[in-house]
């Protein structure tokens, strides 16, 4: 693995906080009414998939669940495109017909998305198998949450991944709560890495509020799948703030274990670290922070002028 | 006293067999158990095992013999070391175009010979061969097409369709996979969205119901919710539908499930001629198509195009047979059935039935029946699923809707009972649609 340089560093920092602005704003416009359904913030997850970030490569694939806004900001998409979708804007990377939870972009290898727990894991395996059919040496990331991990069709994923030596890297975001269940009240045996052991794939755990830990990780297991060996599951240990979606109390967690959690916010140890170091002024990384807002609100403004789909839309995209 | 053995029904829809090895000689000891002989059947090459003791006193059939029918005996074994017997009655002749096989009956005079011709017209092939040939086409053509299911490759495809493939095409395009519908399904939608054609074959369709989720949640509608992006050309297929005594779980026609969904295309082939058509069409689709087949029809024989490129489009019907007096919607299976009750209502009652086979199911092709109807004035649906919401459910609604005035009579739809599907055979006789439903039906609607 190549040595962090600034350059580097504050990529880390700027994309782990566009993704933080970003869905502070997405909630503020759910609580306007701008956006509707389910709508499933990323905060606190950020250092899990910027830290993947660091490691992938143009032409490797990424599928992920329904709390998507943060791997489609990773994946380096517009802001302004996300938001209309989440709008339900003409400007939408779905134009408007997917949603929050089902956005793609085949262009960027982004391939959703997915609002059935557990189903992105099998469509994931069979881009890697595409991959492989290919011998292209790219891979596929797919991401699963805690939730999927007593999914059967992970399973069958992981069965046929280890079988076939699909280049599959499996990203288990464990947040501790599948929607309101905790992971122990759901899963006999809470280590999820563990689970493709039956099966032959190597796993381990990783510090998912540190996104040091998760590049140092992310890379070693990228590099294994590319090699040809097979899938890798990472399991990253990670914290959501807010609710499972927008409308979700999280009476089942007790406010003293999100402020232990918001104490080592992963956006903070990123700051730490640069200030530490000497990377960066605090000043600068205002300044980073400040043109993200600035960012992020002209994205938001961009989607509200957006239009809707015209009624001709609802009869398109059915058949291509 | 000889025993005869018998050509065993080695599988629910085997009505005859090929003999493709003796492991025995006449005169030779046999007990219990042994294997003495090799037989193809519609699924597979079995062993046949003696089940008596004794020393074979002939073998009735040569090897190579094809199409035995099931229960005629096979061979003799006696309880007495009998003399070697020449083989000399047993006499074989081939010609190009028709195979002359020599039978003898057992039970009459064993010197006289019973002989039957068999055709063996190049241009006639079987369901099963279409589809294999068709698939083996595209798949040649096409480096992405590629086929993945449950014993589709060493084991030859559990009902021989894909019998051959590994051989040409080798275990990265010809892949078994394990009993693992939803992972399998979706790891086939998967490699879709990244640019393959994978067709995936379910031993039956009642088995894509552990798969449901991913055909309609994932392959049907990604294309709407990525705004036009991600299409997914994939072909689902396999048998659908009652076989032979495989009871309620293994006998369901899925037709209308499917046909539900918008984003998903299915067919239902009838005949070998539109199953390749069908085929290839659904191949060449930048959609998920669902491909129903019939167990039964696997061995129906028809003549085929031999063009590498005949397509018969989506939404368009086949006018089966052309008539007058009423029109009978119709498609895969009940297709024979319908056209075996036209031929009755033609000579008993000198209707002239008009036999629409849908082919097409999504999008169904409404012209050709609501043009029908307009002439014929009378309409029946005849299909082998569940009659609520049936596909015939459907096809009301259309007639209804843009020939209302043309009804001399309500429409009647001729379906299975609704129930699940009963083991006995007396049963199952019962709960599928027969000729005479269908004539009674026709003869309702004519005021008979």
């Amino acid at each position: 693995m190549k040595k962090l340089l600034k350059n580097d560093h504050l990529k880390i920092y700027s994309y782990m906080l566009k993704i933080r602005r970003f869905e502070e704003r997405s909630s503020q416009l759910y609580g306007m009414g701008q956006i509707g359904g389910f709508c499933h913030l990323y905060i606190g997850q950020e250092a899990v998939v910027v830290g993947v970030l660091m490691t992938i490569k143009k032409n490797d694939s990424v599928v992920t669940t329904y709390r998507d806004h943060g791997h489609m900001i990773a994946r380096g998409l517009e802001l302004k495109r996300i938001m209309s979708e989440l709008t339900g804007r003409v400007d939408g990377y779905s134009s408007g017909k997917g949603g929050s939870m089902h956005m793609f972009s085949k262009e960027n290898n982004f391939y959703g998305g997915h609002g059935i727990v557990g189903a992105q894991v099998p469509i994931g395996t069979g881009i890697a198998f595409t991959h492989k059919y290919n011998g292209d040496k790219n891979i596929c990331r797919t991401y699963i949450g805690d939730g999927a991990m007593n999914n059967g069709q992970v399973f069958e994923a992981f069965n046929l991944a280890a079988l076939w030596k699909l280049p599959v890297l499996y990203i288990i975001e464990n947040n501790k709560y599948g929607m309101g269940t905790a992971v122990d009240r759901a899963a006999a045996g809470s280590d999820l890495y563990k689970r493709g052991e039956a099966f032959g794939i190597k796993g381990e755990i990783v510090d998912g509020m540190n996104v040091y830990s998760v590049i140092k990780a992310a890379f070693k297991a990228g590099e294994f799948v590319r090699s040809g060996k097979g899938p890798y599951i990472l399991e990253v240990q990670t914290y959501r703030y807010r609710g499972h979606s927008m409308s979700d109390p999280a009476k089942y967690r007790t406010k003293k274990e999100l402020e232990e959690y918001k104490n080592s916010d992963p956006i903070e140890i990123v700051k730490e670290e640069i200030i530490k170091n000497k990377i960066a002024s605090k000043i600068e990384l205002e300044k980073i922070n400040k043109k993200i807002i600035e960012e992020v609100k002209s994205a938001a403004d961009f989607a509200l002028k957006s239009n809707f789909p015209s009624s001709e839309e609802l009869y398109t995209d059915v058949y291509l | 006293m000889s025993i005869e053995i018998l050509m065993p029904a080695l599988s629910p829809t085997m009505t005859e067999g090929n003999l493709t090895k003796w492991l025995v000689k006449e005169g030779q000891e046999v007990k219990a158990g042994d294997v003495i002989a090799e037989i193809e059947t519609d699924k597979a090459t079995m062993e046949v095992e003696a089940v008596d003791e004794g020393f074979v006193e002939k073998l009735l059939f040569n090897e190579g013999d094809n199409n035995i029918p099931v229960n005629k005996p096979i061979a003799l074994i006696s309880g007495k070391r009998a003399p070697q017997s020449s083989k000399k009655h047993i006499k074989k002749e081939n010609s190009k175009k028709t195979k002359r096989v020599e039978i003898i009956e057992p039970h009459q005079n064993q010197n006289k010979i019973a002989e039957t011709e068999i055709a063996v017209d190049k241009e006639q092939i079987t369901m099963r061969q279409a589809i294999r040939d068709t698939i083996a086409e595209e798949m040649r053509k096409d480096k992405k097409v590629f086929i993945l299911g449950e014993e589709v490759a060493e084991y030859q495809g559990a009902y021989k369709v894909t019998q051959g493939l590994l051989e040409e095409f080798g275990d990265k395009r010809v892949i078994d996979t394990p009993i693992s519908e939803q992972g399998f399904t979706g790891l086939a939608i998967g490699a879709a969205f990244k640019g393959l054609t994978p067709i995936v074959e379910f031993m039956t369709f009642n088995f894509s119901m552990q798969a449901i989720d991913q055909i309609i949640n994932s392959a049907a509608k990604t294309l709407y919710m990525s705004g036009g992006q991600i299409n997914c050309p994939i072909v689902f297929r396999g048998p659908n539908g009652a076989a032979s005594q495989v009871a309620a779980q293994h006998s369901q026609d899925f037709s209308s499930w499917y046909s539900h969904v918008p984003g998903l295309k299915v067919v239902a082939p009838s005949t070998p001629l539109n199953a390749k058509g069908l085929l290839r069409s659904a191949i060449r689709d930048p959609n998920p198509v669902i491909f129903l087949e019939n167990e039964i029809l696997y061995g129906l024989k028809g003549e085929v195009s031999s063009d590498n490129n005949f397509k018969i489009p989506f939404g368009k019907a086949n006018i089966a047979r052309k008539g007058t007096d009423t029109t009978i919607v119709t498609y895969s299976i009940m297709l024979q059935k319908s056209l075996e009750a036209a031929k009755v209502l033609k000579n008993e009652f000198d209707l002239d039935v008009e036999v629409i086979d849908l082919q097409s199911l999504r999008p169904i092709d409404s012209d050709t029946i609501i043009n029908s109807v307009k002439k014929t004035n009378r309409i029946i649906t005849v299909e082998e699923s569940w009659p609520f919401s049936s596909i015939g459910s459907e096809i009301v609604n259309i007639v209804q809707k843009n020939a209302f005035d043309y009804l001399d009579a309500p429409i009647i739809k001729v379906n299975s009972a609704d129930v699940p599907m009963p083991y006995s055979s007396e049963l199952e006789k019962l709960y599928l649609p027969q000729i005479e439903d269908i004539v009674k039906a026709v003869k309702e609607v004519n005021y008979i």
